[in-house]
Order: structure tokens, then C-alpha cells, then sequence
């Protein structure tokens, strides 16, 4: 690893009611990643997320309720411009991602502004159906077009970005509900940022469930090609930010 | 049917929207933006109370054969915008709203650092 020696890197861990796990997490990133600073978004948790985080180590925001993931990466993304971190990678508090392939999305950085880190780009492929496998589907062959790039896991939540990222997300994070990962995408490749993707293993979740139903992945899909479309038909990255 | 008079309904609804929407912005309660669209809609229809002859007028010329139909199909269009209108303020409060809420997070994590030292 070639990367200068004063690099500040922000690690931001998005947390909502993940008292079970984000402990553990926060722990195992500090073993994994030393010198980067945690930082925890409690994103309005009713349960111990922010005790329990605070007292693994992290730095903790508590934001007062409850804005999404998009919210409290922006969060994550303004303190860190403002703090002038050099890089900031997001990783899920439910522990599904695995915090010693946080140094994979780092290396790519180099030649990267933003890195998603990919479940299916990897040897060992997830098994997804249905409807959430078509929004994936086409969420990938869309996206890589923008992109510039092969994406194959555009709804991933473990990515890094680059001072130039941080810039641009800290100003234009979308909060919107699956915004985050796709629309934010297309902010950066809008901006003319460069995207590279990278496979990393994911874990089984140690808290929470993951959602299979049905009829959730069907709204899931039309969800997508709704945030899809928007991101795409959108002139400039205005995300609503009336400035 | 429309009859060539003033119509005392027409005439009292504008009037009491009228003093209303002034009250609500004497007050203070009602923003000028909201309250401009209320005030012209006020004396839109004092004016067609007063001078029922000019929606018959006006049904003619756009070619409507009941004037009572054309009041029906502003009003609908009228309400589709101001709701519309509505909708939008609501997002751009919300986004205003979360903005602050990000803002006060980083803010009281700041002030938790300063107060333990």
C-alpha cells in the first residue's frame, strides 16, 4: 500500500437500532483499520446504539430522529469535510461487512473517487430472486452505463470515498429511500468523479433480518426504477437543497 | 342555471373568505404567498357574485354549455395546484427539517466534546 502517510480516514458507520451489533463492529474496525477515526450516525435509535457504540470507542452523533441512511451519511460526509478527512468509508453496522476488506476499497481509492464495494463482483455469488434480483438487474446495466464502469452491486452499502467525494457528497447527499446508493451514483458520475467497484466477501448478519418477502421485494423494484428514473432525469445534481 | 343577478351565496362565501384570509395575515399566521392566492381567488369570485352575466360570458367564448360546469372545472383545476403547491412546500420543509436535524447532531456530539473537558 502506497498512500501517504498523513491520510485522514474517517470510517462512518450508519447505525439505526443496532444496539446488538454495532459494538462489535466498532471494535473489530478499530482492530482491523487503526488510525482511522469511527464515527457512528445514531440515526434516531430508540434502543442503546449510541451507549453502546460511545463505549466500543466510536465518536457518536445522534441525529433526533430518524432520517434514513442517506441523511446520516450526509451527516457523516459534512463532519468529515468540515474536520478535513481525506477519505471516508461507509460500513453497515449490522456486521455483514467484513471490516478487513475496508483496506480493499482504500487501495482502489488511488485511482478511484468513489469505491463500491461488491457482493457479486466476487467469486462467490449471492443468491438473490424475484423481483429484487430484476431491480438489481437493471439497476446494474443502468448504472454501469452512467457510470462508465461495471457496477453489479449498486444498492451496496460498503463504499469509500475521496476528498472530492466528500466535497461533493457533503453538499449533495441524496436522503431519499434507496437514493443513497443509486442516486448518489449518478451524482458522482454526473460530477464527473471516477467509480470503481470492487469484490469484497460479505457476512451473514448478526443482528437484524434481511428482508425476502414478496411483496417488499416487488415495491423494492418499483422503487428502484422510480429513483432510477429520477436520478436519471434529473438536469444537475439538485437534490432538493434549495441554496 | 345562472341568472343574470348577484348572487347572495357567491356574494357572502367570497366575502367570508375574504375577511378570513386578511384576518389570518393581519395576524401574522398566514404567510404573503399562501395568502396572495387565497385573496385573488376571494375576489375572483366576489367578482363573478356580483357579475354573474361574465361566466356566462366566459362559458360562451371557451365553448362550455353550462356555466356552472366551467366553475366546476376551475375550481377542480384551482384545488389540483394549490395541492400540488402544498406537496411542495411539505418537501422542501422536510429537506429544510432533516438538514437541521444533521446539523444538530454534530452540533451536540461538539458540545458533549467541549463540556467533558
Amino acid at each position: 500500500m502506497t498512500r501517504p502517510a498523513g491520510r485522514r480516514l474517517l470510517i462512518a458507520v450508519p447505525a439505526w437500532n443496532e444496539e446488538a451489533t454495532v459494538g462489535e463492529v466498532v471494535r473489530e474496525l478499530h482492530e482491523f483499520v487503526p488510525g482511522a477515526d469511527v464515527l457512528v450516525i445514531d440515526d434516531g435509535s430508540i434502543d442503546a446504539t449510541a451507549q453502546v457504540a460511545r463505549s466500543a470507542g466510536a465518536k457518536v452523533v445522534v441525529l433526533p430522529f430518524n432520517v434514513g441512511v442517506g441523511g446520516a451519511m450526509r451527516t457523516a460526509f459534512l463532519h468529515a469535510d468540515r474536520c478535513h478527512y481525506d477519505a471516508v468509508v461507509q460500513v453497515d453496522a449490522d456486521g455483514q461487512h467484513d471490516p478487513a476488506s475496508v483496506k480493499l476499497l482504500l487501495d482502489e481509492l488511488d485511482v478511484a473517487s468513489v469505491v463500491v464495494g461488491s457482493r457479486f463482483a466476487g467469486q462467490r455469488a449471492h443468491q438473490v430472486r424475484g423481483p429484487r434480483r430484476w431491480a438489481m438487474k437493471l439497476l446494474s446495466v443502468a448504472l454501469s452505463r452512467v457510470a462508465g464502469t461495471p457496477l453489479s452491486d449498486t444498492t451496496s452499502g460498503f463504499r469509500a470515498a475521496d476528498r472530492k467525494a466528500i466535497k461533493l457528497f457533503a453538499r449533495h447527499y441524496p436522503a431519499e429511500y434507496l437514493g443513497d446508493t443509486i442516486d448518489s451514483l449518478v451524482i458522482a458520475a454526473r460530477a464527473g468523479l471516477t467509480i470503481r467497484e470492487v469484490p469484497v466477501e460479505m457476512r451473514l448478519r448478526q443482528g437484524g433480518r434481511p428482508s425476502h418477502a414478496p411483496i417488499k421485494a416487488t415495491l423494492y423494484l418499483g422503487r428502484s426504477v422510480l429513483a432510477l428514473g429520477v436520478a436519471l432525469t434529473r438536469r444537475r445534481s439538485a437534490t432538493g437543497e434549495p441554496e | 342555471m345562472t341568472t343574470d343577478h348577484p348572487s347572495a351565496l357567491g356574494l357572502g362565501a367570497a366575502l367570508v373568505t375574504t375577511i378570513f384570509v386578511v384576518e389570518l395575515l393581519r395576524r401574522g399566521i398566514l404567510r404573503e404567498k399562501f395568502a396572495a392566492l387565497w385573496l385573488i381567488v376571494s375576489a375572483s369570485v366576489l367578482v363573478m357574485a356580483v357579475f354573474p352575466r361574465l361566466v356566462r360570458w366566459l362559458a360562451e367564448a371557451v365553448g362550455v354549455q353550462v356555466p356552472a360546469n366551467l366553475l366546476f372545472f376551475l375550481t377542480a383545476i384551482l384545488l389540483l395546484l394549490v395541492s400540488v403547491q402544498l406537496s411542495y412546500e411539505v418537501s422542501r420543509l422536510e429537506v429544510r427539517t432533516r438538514r437541521l436535524a444533521e446539523e444538530i447532531a454534530l452540533l451536540r456530539e461538539e458540545v458533549r466534546v467541549l463540556q467533558d473537558r
